[in-house]
């Protein structure tokens, strides 16, 4: 015991050098320092860059008048706003890309990555091909193919293809009715606000009592039916206050109405179709991962092969499938930046622009990084949220 | 493999490295034997590499100019193609010497970016042009409200586009390119009612599109689009030299000295003459400047003068026909105009 | 003991019977595989009418159609573009992606002086095969031949300047050869400079991990393009003045650097799988940091993560292509910077530039991707033995 203590306060084997703790801490000395020299020499030579340049540096010229005009812009915008706001409008205008092409992108993912197990041999093959073709190809040349090929296939505003609801497709983009709200159509939206409300409520109760009954309830249809009928309601009760406002034709393009520019709809078309691709692979894989035995399981239950996808096998395949489609959303947000390639006005687009009229090139590039950083970090905070939910509870 | 990879790595970063450490532009040019040029990406007329892949235009045959005074070469010189958003750092950082892209002289680019005009080689008004057989009956660009505008991101001629609109009360839809490519081909396509840029620019572009024929240059010049070359600042030598190799372009125009006759030219008994070409006796006019004292000869020898270099790029000797107009010499009613050199 | 009653029981097998008509030929299989049930059925009708749909089209534009000769744009025009094609003529134009695939491969590089991308090319295809075959021996002497001796020797000649070749410079370069110099030496690059970060990340010392992590998470964060900006606008400025990099080597920092950051996260997916066990092993046996990693760790936490690595280098081997955003011609770039050539400006040439380029990435890509499964399959088997 006596010798057993006595050899633990002997100093280790070996010299001081060979402590890997002192080694640790000299490596990582070493590792600052060199990185200190490298940081204070590139801020050094900037600054000499800087000032020999007489540029002048700062976040200031945000404040300045940006002098040019935007052409998809979701919040007022003119040639007299800021820069910081057009660096704000193409902030906005990524948000709105990233947001709509991954719905889309999930959508036609999951419906891929189902066809290719289907027992269908026609469906398997069609999106096996799909998949292979577009997982193989540069997302900025699926981006080309649909701006290219949507200009190409319709016609001038002229000759523009009518859709019904007064919509109509042409070469300048896809143009729809805009509902313009009269007096007392907020009454519409509060209806709606307590439809969904009530859906909720209703889903809520029914689960509660089919957990306690084994009574089933069609949540369903009454959902369905608070959400649009109240708002109906609500419509013939104000007096009927909604009109629309129709694209009209003039001189050069159709005016009025909303309308959706070829630029936004190819980017969103082809960052969807694009990352369907991949998210088709990780449903598959998600899928196959769930053991056959829960598909049998279920089946002996005596459930229908459309519930047993929906109750049994989606909701574990659920678990496989969203950390890597998280990073699949992360890089459709980043593959939006190729937006600049066709001309949609979004961040780096916005950014790089003003960065050409004021010439803060620092400035500009690290608002950038700093803005996607803080969207990246975001969508993994919320995806980490909803894992966490779907995440096996044992009990 | 690491170490190969690193090994490699840095082979290739000091192997590719143009290193010079000095302010002094004409010796860090001198040292390495040549002007690095930056150039467009490709607007005929201006600089576009030809099918051999030689950059062709008045901006190429400018740096050649310059090379020829500095070197008594024309050939010393490498182009840099830049877009629009590179084309300021890159004079900057000192990557090229000499930015001669179309860029157009204004007062925040020789303050705030810390660029120094050296004078305007192209006098240019910035146009519009449209597909006159969609659109018939429209000549004039106040009738363009509500039009859709394909236009160049990160140029003067963006915010020239908003300011005309704006101050006409007229509605459009900008259709913005990084690239002019990009603006050509959407343009092509049929994305936008009208193609805005530089009038030259217009009119080397048209030539490009599908059927040339169908689309017409409006009258209206909307800006002043002085276009000329630049370089660094804070380094008067430099600039010196650049500057008069452009006057000697015009001196030469206006004394009539010509690629042609330049051999027949030294010889002439005009003082003037002699005194540009470096034939007076114990001339130090080439060697205060930095360079030889047949300079001038350098220059014509490799490029003609202004005139000639105008005629053969953009004028009548090119496809793009484009008229002297106010980029004749003074004494024809131009703008172009050279201090004398004495 | 009992003894058996031998006339009950069968001593041959039986032979196996053939399946019953209706299990059997091409009715059954279309029986089974496309007309299951009502739903299927449906199923399988919209599917023909999508191939119907597509197929036939896609066929007489890209080769019943398509052009396959000409000069110039008269071949791929019709008439009343000012073509000989008749009006209505719909076909690829691969007369034009023909006339220019010199470019396309080399960009502007000297005509005299393409014998020299076009050997490397060779030699690169003569060292890759064997490489990439299992069964061919002296895979370690191969191995140092095409990542040490053959980049030397390609960077020597493709620059040249030495040995009385001409130099070339990189603005020359263009096309399929920067899209795969680019590529290859991102690969090269990326990967033992991600293993590196893994490591670190996983390191004990604090602040090394913590710089890992920042590193990995900011450049997996933002998108190529600002990395690729950065480069090209931001760079020049941080260096002293007077000093600039070569527009190629800028490019090259950027892509390798961005893929070094996913390379990173496959690696240390590796290095996670593998069990306690190994490293302790390791320990026991008194074998250093490096030596525990290189010699046990790493070869078996590389051989599991290959089809992860391959992932990345098709995914860096396309994210190429955004180089012709920041004014470089990879292949991609020339593509495009050629549309613009008035001698060749009809609208089939856009369609056909565009579907050549992405049949040259997808090649590739393709060609990548099935080689990893291969690999994946027959480490797999060499697990389970």
């Amino acid at each position: 015991m006596a010798s057993q203590e006595i050899l633990r306060e002997e100093p280790s084997r070996g010299s001081f050098i060979n402590d890997p703790k002192v080694r640790g801490i000299f490596f990582q000395a070493v590792v600052i320092i060199v990185l200190v020299a490298l940081v204070w020499w590139i801020v050094q030579n900037t600054i000499d860059n800087l000032t020999r340049l007489r540029i002048a540096s700062g976040f200031g010229f945000l404040r300045g008048r940006a002098g040019f005009d935007i052409s998809d812009s979701a919040i007022a915008y003119s040639s007299d706003s800021t820069y910081g706001r057009a660096i704000v409008v193409g902030f906005i205008n990524t948000l709105i890309v990233a947001a709509a092409g991954i719905v889309t992108a999930t959508f036609i993912g999951f419906i891929l990555g189902i066809g290719r197990l289907s027992h269908n041999w026609l469906i398997r093959k069609i999106c096996m091909v799909y998949v292979e073709v577009f997982r193989n190809i540069p997302p900025l040349l699926v981006i080309f193919f649909w701006y290219s090929g949507v200009l190409s296939v319709l016609p001038p505003p002229r000759e523009s293809i009518n859709l019904p609801f007064g919509s109509f497709l042409n070469q300048r983009g896809f143009y729809f009715l805009r509902p313009i709200w009269g007096e007392g159509s907020w009454l519409i939206l509060v209806a709606l606000l307590l439809g969904i409300a009530m859906a909720w409520f209703v889903a809520r109760k029914a689960h509660q009592r089919q957990m306690a009954t084994g009574q089933q309830f069609p949540v369903f249809w009454t959902s369905t039916a608070l959400i649009i009928g109240l708002p109906l309601l609500a419509y013939a009760l104000s007096g009927f206050p909604l009109s629309f406002d129709y694209p009209k034709q003039s001189t050069f393009n159709l005016t009025g109405g909303f309308q959706v520019k070829p630029e936004f709809l190819s980017l969103y078309l082809a960052l969807s179709f694009y990352t369907a691709a991949f998210i088709a692979e990780i449903v598959r894989a998600g899928i196959m991962g769930v053991s056959k035995g829960q598909t049998e399981a279920a089946g002996a239950l005596g459930l229908r092969p459309g519930s047993i996808l929906r109750l049994v096998v989606i909701p574990q395949a659920m678990r496989i499938v969203i950390p890597p489609l998280t990073s699949q959303y992360l890089n459709l947000t980043k593959n939006s930046s190729l937006a600049i390639a066709i001309g949609y006005p979004d961040l780096t687009a916005t950014t790089g622009t003003v960065l050409n009229q004021t010439g803060q090139a620092i400035e500009c590039v690290l608002i950038m990084m700093v803005v996607y950083l803080a969207l990246s970090l975001l969508t993994s905070a919320i995806m980490n949220v909803v894992n966490a939910r779907m995440a096996l509870v044992e009990r | 493999m690491k170490h190969i990879a690193i090994g490699i790595l840095g082979a290739a970063a000091f192997g590719l490295m143009a290193s010079a450490a000095s302010a002094a532009t004409l010796d860090d040019v001198k040292a390495k034997g040549f002007i690095q040029c930056g150039v467009s990406t490709g607007l005929a007329g201006f600089s576009a590499p030809d099918d051999k892949g030689d950059w062709q235009g008045i901006d190429a045959d400018f740096c050649r100019a310059v090379a020829a005074a500095v070197f008594g070469d024309g050939t010393k010189v490498k182009f840099t193609p830049l877009s629009a958003k590179e084309r300021f750092t890159a004079l900057q950082s000192g990557e090229i010497d000499i930015l001669s892209r179309n860029t157009t002289w204004t007062i925040n680019r020789d303050t705030a970016l810390g660029l120094n005009f050296i004078g305007v080689t192209y006098f240019d008004g910035q146009g519009f042009m449209i597909n006159a057989k969609k659109l018939p009956g429209v000549n004039s660009a106040l009738q363009l409200s509500g039009a859709a505008v394909c236009v160049q991101s990160g140029t003067t001629t963006e915010l020239n586009l908003a300011d005309y609109f704006k101050s006409n009360k007229m509605e459009y839809n900008p259709v913005v390119f990084e690239k002019l490519e990009e603006v050509n081909a959407a343009y092509d396509a049929g994305r936008c009612d009208v193609y805005t840029t530089d009038q030259s620019g217009l009119y080397g572009i048209r030539l490009t599109l599908g059927s040339p024929a169908d689309h017409v240059v409006l009258p209206e010049i909307i800006s002043k689009e002085p276009l000329g070359p630049a370089v660094r600042q804070g380094d008067d030598q430099w600039y010196h030299i650049v500057k008069w190799t452009y006057f000697a372009l015009l001196q030469a125009e206006e004394l009539g000295i010509t690629k042609a006759n330049i051999d027949e030219m030294k010889a002439s008994d005009n003082p003037e003459i002699k005194r540009v070409l470096g034939e007076e006796a114990d001339t130090k006019i080439g060697t205060d400047l930095g360079v030889s004292n047949d300079w001038v000869v350098n220059i014509v020898k490799a490029v003609g003068n202004y005139g000639e270099m105008f005629e053969r790029n953009v004028g009548s000797g090119s496809p793009l026909k484009i008229a002297r107009g106010i980029n004749a010499l003074w004494t024809k009613g131009g703008l172009q105009y050279a201090p004398p050199i004495r | 003991m009992q003894e058996h009653d031998l006339s009950f029981v069968r001593v041959e097998m039986a032979l196996a019977q053939s399946a019953p008509p209706s299990e059997r030929g091409p009715g059954a299989w279309i029986r089974k595989n496309l007309i299951a049930s009502a739903g299927d059925t449906i199923l399988t009708i919209i599917g023909i009418v999508l191939v119907a749909m597509i197929l036939p089209q896609l066929i007489s534009w890209a080769f019943i159609n398509a052009q396959w000769t000409g000069t110039d744009r008269t071949f791929c025009a019709t008439v009343a573009q000012g073509g000989v094609q008749p009006d209505g003529w719909s076909g690829a134009c691969w007369a034009f992606v023909n006339a220019k695939f010199g470019q396309f491969m080399f960009g502007r590089y000297p005509i005299d002086e393409r014998w020299r991308p076009i050997l490397v090319a060779i030699l690169f295809v003569a060292l890759l095969v064997p490489l990439l075959i299992p069964k061919v021996p002296r895979k370690g002497l191969n191995a140092i031949l095409f990542f040490g001796a053959l980049p030397i020797f390609a960077f020597i000649l493709l620059v040249g300047g030495v040995f009385g070749l001409p130099h070339v410079e990189t603005s020359l370069w263009g096309g399929l050869l920067v899209t795969l110099s680019l590529s290859f030496v991102g690969i090269a690059v990326s990967l033992p400079l991600g293993i590196v970060l893994a490591l670190g990340r996983r390191s004990r010392m604090p602040i090394v991990k913590m710089l890992c992590v920042i590193f990995i998470e900011t450049v997996r964060g933002i998108p190529l393009i600002t990395v690729l900006f950065m480069a090209s606008v931001m760079l020049p400025l941080f260096l002293p003045a007077g000093v600039s990099f070569d527009k190629f080597l800028r490019a090259l920092i950027g892509v390798s650097l961005f893929a070094a950051a996913y390379m990173a996260e496959v690696v240390r997916g590796g290095l996670q799988a593998i069990p306690k066990g190994q490293y302790e092993g390791a320990d026991s046996l008194g074998l250093g940091y490096w030596q525990k990693m290189g010699l046990i760790v790493l070869p078996q936490a590389l051989k599991l993560v290959i089809p992860g690595i391959v992932n990345t280098f098709i995914g860096m081997f396309k994210d190429t292509s955004l180089v012709s955003i920041i004014s470089m011609f990879d292949l991609l770039g020339v593509v495009k910077q050629n549309f613009s050539d008035a001698n060749w400006a009809t609208p089939q040439t856009a369609r056909s530039g565009l579907v050549f380029a992405a049949f040259v990435f997808w090649l590739f890509c393709f060609g990548m991707s099935r080689y990893s499964m291969f690999t994946e399959r027959r480490l797999d088997t060499s697990y389970k033995r």
